[in-house]
């Protein structure tokens, strides 16, 4: 790897990305989730250290940063999953819609289902692929064959494996390739539409060509969710998202357009990091 | 050299390979000594003639069956003050039959003393109701106490009128034991409910009114139904036949008492595969006789398995709860851990001390305070206050829940925590995660549970005996009278019933091959049931097989 010394040139060609955006403003977005002076422990150890951020509407943010900075901790608190961690505790605010939702009188169950996940390795369940997707449905008390069949059509369609699954929805998930489980956890997670679809490295446990899938996927479904998404992958993160977010050692460095970040980071961290000097 | 073959591990292939051999030589010998001595029970086997001579003795004629042959040293003989010159002497144990006249049906024989020994056509080996077999000549056939036919033709007589004599029989069992019983059920109902009413101290007119009318009405049944039983009895007792013995005693007997007969030194191997396979199903599906040393042992294997059957059905959620408790949502700390060591030591605990906790807690306590609350009218007969398959069933659910909770949260614990986020991560509560993926999911190892238990609480015997076990019951458990399953009814079991005839029959010589018979069927029962569950586990785990492989 070739040391830059000139300034900036980026190590990723943008231009060869095909992004037409115009750069984004935080500024001219609605805020979906906002995290206050947030701080995580576990036990003694401090993961997350006053952690400020704005995530917006409809638009993909990206976390990027080194191996243990804390971006997948961040993510697993939107939904609460890091309730499920022994010795875990927090301070601060993470604000969906306005209120807290570490407030003792949220209902954690109904927070998850406005608030999806999809993990890094696919988990589908040992049910048939139909089954599922319907899962989520089945939660909230929608038996009827009928619009189960609806929405676990659409929803496979919004994942783009519908047409590769159509003919054999009772056959068990467990027999898809990993790509075609990862969109099948995709699927499920929108079927019950939430209001933010969290993403976990998605596409690290997969080939390339069930990456670019989920990447072209992640394009649609910015449409109609918000979407947050962790990735090791720079270029994944620089093709994908709106808005990128650089995490260093629990501590938030630096948030921004991802155009303008990529191309023109305000901090040297950022740089080194994108430059490909550490991490 | 013989340093590399111990260090390549051969050894511990032979020495492993061993081992599985032996265990399977012993289980299948176990099995072939069983089977060998106890079907061969229901072998017609051939009957004997022949003189009988001890020295300072008459000469007597002896017939039956030679049951065992055992070879004694010679010593024994000397003790009894016989002189012999050979080491070995050959005893017979020979089962004569006709217990009426002689007292005793079986007798050990020196073999030199019998002599002439021959196996004529025509004599006979008559099983009855009462007083074991009889084996004879036929004499003559009666009707009515007159003469209807002897000599070679009686033969075809006999078989004409025992079969009409065995159908009238059969009518005749079914009124008393269907119709008559049915009556005899509701009759006491309808006292049962007088009584109720004397106890609430309620007078009202039109109620005891309705119940003397039912109860005429019962009456009215059951004198018809009695004059029917008389007119059959007196069809039955129509018949007899005259027969005689070793001793040229010659009786009579009604063919009313007769359950077969049969020539068997005349019956050919087709005669003989029919006539074991007869017997084979009488002794599956026919109820006991004579003390349980003859006829079937329906009820028994029928009381074994409706147990088995409750009892799972309590064992199971039972187990499930505790393990999911234990696992999920107990804080792992001192108490949980605890718990568990307690849960481990119960299935330690010898079985006769659950026979013990539940005659007293089940029976004693619960029961009686059932009795008192709900069935105050029976008593002081107790109806939930004592024995039963109900506390039966409850006492071996607590002795094989320690089984069912250890492989619940074994199989609890394989269960990959990806899913389990997956399901929560989609708006499901614990619960509900519990219920519809994890559960699932554990369920080969919940069926695996069941099987361990099953296995374990169809050959306990010692904790029944105290909590519902009876060596003769009068009906089944499980029959068309409301409310159709008697959970308060004493049953019987294989186990006890083994232990019954082999111990407690007062005839020791004609029962010890039922045990052996009933021993195999306990075992082949309990190999259904094993297999049924394994067979429904395998298939449960089909369906999350894939899972494994991640």
């Amino acid at each position: 790897m070739t040391e830059h010394t000139a300034p900036m040139t980026h190590s990723i060609d943008f231009s060869s990305l095909g992004r037409t955006d115009s750069s984004l403003s935080l500024k001219d977005e609605k805020i979906c989730l906002e995290v206050k002076n947030f701080n995580l422990f576990y036990g003694k150890k401090q993961a997350l250290r006053d952690i400020n951020m704005q995530i917006p509407e409809k638009r993909v943010t990206a976390y990027i940063g080194p191996s243990g900075c804390g971006k997948s901790t961040l993510l697993r608190c939107f939904n609460r999953m890091n309730d499920l961690v022994d010795g875990v505790h927090t301070q601060g605010q993470i604000l969906l819609d306005g209120h807290d939702i570490f407030h003792p009188s949220v209902n954690v169950a109904e927070l998850r289902r406005r608030v999806g996940m999809v993990f890094q390795k696919p988990n589908p369940f040992p049910k048939s692929i139909y089954e599922n997707v319907a899962y989520g449905l089945r939660l909230q008390g929608i038996n009827a064959r009928r619009i189960l069949d609806d929405v676990v059509e659409s929803s496979l369609k919004g994942a783009a494996l519908w047409e590769e699954v159509k003919d054999r929805l009772h056959d068990n998930a467990l027999g898809l390739s990993g790509g075609q489980q990862q969109r099948l956890v995709i699927a499920r997670a929108i079927a019950i539409q939430p209001e933010v679809l969290l993403l976990d490295e998605p596409a690290s446990a997969l080939d390339p060509i069930s990456t670019l899938k989920i990447e072209e996927l992640i394009n649609e479904l910015k449409n109609n969710f918000t979407i947050v998404i962790v990735t090791h992958n720079m270029q994944q993160a620089a093709r994908v998202s709106d808005f990128t977010a650089f995490m260093y050692l629990g501590e938030l460095i630096e948030f921004d357009d991802t155009s303008r970040l990529f191309t023109n980071p305000s901090k040297k961290k950022t740089e080194d990091y994108i430059t490909g000097r550490y991490g | 050299m013989n340093n590399t073959w111990w260090k390549s591990g051969e050894p511990w292939i032979w020495l492993t390979a061993s081992a599985v051999t032996v265990s399977i030589v012993i289980v299948v010998g176990l099995l072939t000594l069983i089977a060998a001595r106890g079907l061969g029970h229901f072998w017609a086997s051939s009957v004997f003639e022949g003189e009988y001579h001890v020295a300072g003795a008459e000469t007597t004629r002896l017939v039956g069956e030679i049951r065992e042959q055992v070879e004694v040293p010679a010593s024994r003989l000397h003790d009894m003050g016989r002189k012999t010159d050979e080491k070995w002497v050959t005893r017979y144990l020979v089962k004569t039959g006709n217990r009426e006249l002689v007292g005793l049906d079986f007798r050990w024989i020196v073999a030199t003393d019998l002599q002439k020994v021959h196996y004529p056509k025509d004599i006979l080996t008559i099983e009855r109701y009462e007083w074991g077999n009889f084996y004879g000549y036929l004499q003559a056939v009666k009707q009515d106490g007159e003469l209807v036919s002897s000599g070679d033709a009686a033969w075809e007589e006999l078989q004409q009128r025992l079969v009409h004599a065995l159908q009238i029989h059969g009518q005749i069992q079914k009124i008393e034991k269907n119709e008559m019983g049915r009556i005899n059920y509701a009759l006491d109902r309808l006292r049962l409910a007088e009584r109720r009413l004397e106890i609430n101290q309620d007078k009202d007119p039109e109620k005891l009114a309705k119940i003397v009318e039912q109860r005429a009405d019962y009456q009215r049944q059951f004198d018809t139904l009695r004059k029917q039983l008389t007119e059959l009895y007196q069809e039955i007792k129509r018949d007899s036949i005259t027969v005689k013995a070793m001793d040229d005693q010659e009786i009579e007997i009604d063919l009313a008492k007769i359950v077969r007969v049969y020539r068997p030194n005349s019956m050919t191997l087709l005669d003989k595969l029919q006539f074991y396979f007869v017997k084979l199903w009488e002794f599956v599906g026919d109820d006991p006789r004579e003390a349980n040393t003859e006829g079937g042992i329906f009820p028994a294997i029928f009381g074994t398995v409706l147990m088995v059957f409750i009892m799972s059905i309590f064992v199971t959620p039972f187990g499930v709860i505790a393990a999911v408790y234990l696992h999920e949502y107990a804080k792992q700390g001192f108490l949980t851990r605890t718990i568990r060591i307690a849960v481990n030591n119960l299935a330690g605990v010898p079985s006769i001390v659950y026979g013990v906790f539940g005659l007293g807690f089940f029976v004693y306590f619960v029961g009686s305070n059932i009795d008192l609350w709900f069935y105050p009218e029976a008593l002081p007969s107790p109806t939930f206050g004592t024995g039963g398959i109900l506390w039966a069933s409850l006492t071996l659910a607590i002795l094989t829940v320690p089984v069912v909770i250890v492989a619940t949260e074994e199989g609890l614990s394989r269960i990959p925590s990806s899913i389990r986020e997956g399901s929560l991560a989609l708006g499901a509560t614990k619960a509900e995660t519990l219920w519809r993926t994890v559960l699932p999911m554990a369920s080969p190892a919940i069926m695996t549970g069941l099987i361990l238990a099953i296995a374990r609480a169809a050959g306990e015997v010692a904790p029944l005996m105290l909590v519902g076990v009876v060596k003769l019951a009068p009906s089944l458990v499980l029959d068309m009278n409301y409310p159709f399953l008697h959970m308060e009814r004493k049953f019987m079991h294989l186990g006890f019933h083994i232990y019954d005839v082999g111990f407690q029959s007062p005839n020791v010589e004609a029962a010890r091959p039922l045990v052996y018979a009933t021993a195999f069927l306990l075992v082949a029962v309990i190999v259904i049931l094993n297999l049924s569950a394994i067979w429904i586990r395998n298939h449960l785990r089909e369906k999350y097989k894939a899972l494994e492989t991640t």
